[in-house]
């Protein structure tokens, strides 16, 4: 009997992964994606097969990493959350036009609700953009499916492959059944040499190539059983269901008799003759997915003149937001449950920083200097636990906007006037996208003060090593930044004057200084100190 | 059979080790599970909740329907409250009555208590408290599970072995002393029951 293990989305992933032959994967850390690194990582089997699997230090590192790999000929996976396939981008969409050597899948996962993000971006629109299949589980066996199913066709068509999760999928476990597990491939050079160099003339071909594809990529959607088409008795409507929507829909009926016909799609480009049928034989169609209305969009047309189809656009099912099994059951028209309410005297219970956390004196000197002598709103900041400094009892940052944007938006701030412009960036977060901007600052000669509050890990994704570990110094010092201008710190109570002496100084200073805070995030050190204990 | 469970807690204080009993468990006696856990952001300080759903029978979603679960598990009174939308008419709260306060704002703690009498089924008590009377302080969260353990549908000795699953790593000891807890929070519950 096959094995059957209890795991997360993210955790199916990676063991699919594992068992179909991967030789690497990339990845910065990034809810909901990490855990599906974290248990490469983790795995013996992993360790045994020789899976390579340290982190990355941003997205587009990973992709282009990933890219190698594949150029090699073998199987490589690449994962990030939505937002991170956006730093991805470029080499992302040109890997569409490159095309895959081994097994390449891009892994996304979206955050519907924006629970730990600053949108809610749909990676289905990304993988439409570069032309190449997308796969959407509904569940957590098919996403272990996916994986075996994604490098096949990855290699057969030589296409990267996105496969697209949601926050709910990811974060879900449940019980899925392994296959027998595949070899990795063996080192296997690209026949066509140039494959891979986009010299104008050659990426015209290769475009050219992608675009013929586009139909092997519709048959494979219509025909590989990912995507399914459900006779109905009662016409009088058509739901087409995508992705974890899918389940919601089928909750609302409990014997799985559902009157209408359905399309359960996973699977994109979408199954043109199922969706055909489906506009043939229904009065209307309902649509339910899981983030932007990209099928409802897709159906109904720029002109909107067809037949009446329900879904995000036209208000049947809220335009933002996770969807649930209750906002299918309104769209349905079916829901009748009388719902109790929340007592009004339940209060809000923000996530703040932890007791000990070593941001929380170094923002204390930042606003012990600022706030008696500036007005508030000159602290640029960034993507990370401090982010939550914006809230009370501290509010010390004015702005998080992405991965880097910190320093480069005070070199804007600093060119308008604002004076003292101040950065506010992490350890992970500098290498990951800071380091560029901090040389545009140096290039610039902008007076702008960073603070590189280093905590020695990737903190807020749960204590990943940071590439930031050990180079700091080095780094700012590389870039242009002069020595004694970039000046260490212990982020501690009892060294707060002394602490906002030193940054006064340094805001006094007309040109780039760096302030490094450094002391340990007190989540690692006590898992660390847990570890040593033994329990 | 079918129990659709909401567990509830703040960053920290241990949700995710009752599930995963729960899970091992389900497993142990062959029920269809999914359980949905919140990860990143929310975890440092702020209100956690985790979707648990068992069945006989496949399930769909892997979230549970306002006023569908079965019972609310808590390890904090506001946090049982925060989720009431999702409780059925007939299901059951079972609920550590002591507030983790950290924030400023925390409400009236017996205000807060009050409010359990709107609702038919509630099993409420310390479960500090408890974990401090058998000298086993980490283990508030197997005392609450303990005590939802007669509605659960799962045979208790089955529980006993989804908690010795989830902590064998860490020797004979913990698993000791958290069954321990467990045993101690059936007591309560089931002594509540009579009363």
């Amino acid at each position: 009997m096959a094995q059957k293990l209890l795991l997360l989305g993210d955790e199916a992933i990676a063991q699919a992964a594992i068992d179909a032959g991967l030789s690497g994967i990339y990845a910065y850390p990034g809810t909901p994606s990490t855990e599906i690194t974290e248990y490469v990582q983790k795995s013996k089997e992993a360790k045994e097969k020789g899976i390579r699997s340290n982190w990355s230090a941003n997205e587009k590192t990973a992709m282009e990493s990933a890219l190698g790999m594949s150029y090699a000929g073998k199987r490589a996976m690449v994962c990030m959350k939505h937002v991170g396939l956006n730093v991805a981008a470029d080499p992302f969409v040109n890997s569409a036009i490159t095309g895959a050597n081994g097994g390449i899948i891009v892994v996304a996962a979206d955050d519907p609700s924006m629970h730990s993000s600053q949108n809610e971006q749909d990676s289905r629109a990304l993988g439409k953009f570069a032309l190449i299949p997308v796969l959407e589980p509904s569940n957590q066996q098919e996403a272990y499916d996916m994986v075996h199913y994604g490098f096949e066709i990855s290699e057969k068509y030589h296409t990267p492959v996105l496969l697209r999760i949601t926050t709910r999928l990811a974060h879900s476990r449940a019980a899925v059944e392994r296959k027998p597990s595949i070899p990795q491939n063996e080192m296997n050079l690209p026949k066509n040499l140039r494959q891979f160099v986009l010299l104008p003339a050659i990426a015209r071909r290769q475009y050219k190539d992608l675009l013929a594809h586009q139909q092997d990529f519709v048959k494979e959607s219509e025909t590989k059983g990912f995507n399914k088409y459900y006779e109905g008795i009662d016409k009088s409507l058509g739901v087409i269901a995508s992705g974890i929507a899918y389940n919601y829909l089928m909750e609302n009926y409990p014997d799985r008799n559902i009157p209408y016909p359905v399309i359960k799609v996973s699977q994109y480009p979408l199954p043109k003759l199922m969706l055909e049928k489906m506009y043939n034989e229904c009065e209307k169609i309902l649509v339910l997915e899981d983030g932007y209305p990209v099928i409802e969009e897709l159906i109904r047309g720029a002109l909107d003149n067809g037949k009446k189809i329900m879904g995000r656009l036209s208000g049947e099912v809220p335009r933002d937001g996770e969807l649930n099994p209750i906002i299918a059951a309104k769209a349905l028209g079916i829901f009748k449950d009388i719902i109790k309410n929340v007592p009004s005297i339940v209060a809000q219970r923000p996530p703040s920083l932890c007791a000990g956390c070593p941001h929380i004196e170094s923002v204390k000197f930042i606003n012990a200097v600022l706030n008696p002598q500036y007005t508030k709103g000159r602290v640029f900041s960034d993507i990370g636990c401090y982010t939550l400094s914006a809230l009370p009892p501290y509010e010390t940052i004015n702005s998080c906007v992405d991965m880097g944007a910190s320093i480069t938006m005070a070199i804007g701030a600093a060119d308008a006037g604002i004076v003292p412009a101040v950065a506010v960036i992490g350890d992970s977060t500098f290498t990951h996208s800071g380091m560029t901007g901090l040389l545009d600052a140096v290039n610039n000669n902008s007076p702008i003060t960073v603070v590189i509050l280093d905590n020695s890990t990737t903190a807020m994704t749960g204590g990943q090593d940071s590439s930031a570990f050990g180079h700091l110094e080095n780094i700012c010092k590389g870039v242009g930044v002069k020595e004694e201008h970039i000046r260490v710190l212990d982020p501690v109570k009892s060294r707060e004057e002394e602490n906002a002496k030193i940054f006064q100084e340094e805001l006094n200073y007309n040109g780039i200084s760096v302030i490094i805070t450094r002391r340990e995030c007190i989540q690692t050190l006590s898992k660390k100190a847990k570890q040593k204990r033994g329990n | 059979m079918k129990k659709d469970i909401i567990l509830a807690g703040v960053g920290g204080q241990g949700i995710l080790s009752i599930a995963a009993s729960i899970g091992f468990a389900a497993v142990q006696a062959g029920l269809f599970l999914k359980q949905a856990e919140v990860h990143g952001m929310s975890q440092r300080g702020g209100d956690v909740m985790s979707h648990l759903r068992l069945s006989d029978s496949e399930i769909a979603s892997d979230l549970i329907a306002f006023g569908k679960a079965d019972m609310i598990i808590s390890v904090e009174p506001m946090e049982a409250l925060r989720y009431l939308n999702y409780l059925s008419d007939d299901g059951w709260i079972i609920t550590n009555t002591r507030p983790f306060i950290n924030i400023p704002n925390y409400p009236d703690i017996e205000l807060l208590k009050s409010e359990f009498k709107n609702v038919p089924n509630v099993v409420a008590f310390d479960a500090d408290e408890e974990a401090r009377i058998i000298k086993s302080p980490k283990s508030m969260n197997m005392i609450v599970l303990g005590a939802a353990s007669p509605y659960l549908d799962i045979d208790f000795e089955t529980l006993k072995k989804g908690v010795s699953i989830l902590f064998k790593s860490k020797g004979e000891a913990i698993i000791n002393s958290n069954i321990a807890a467990l045993e101690r929070g059936r007591e309560i519950s089931l002594l509540k029951e009579k009363v």
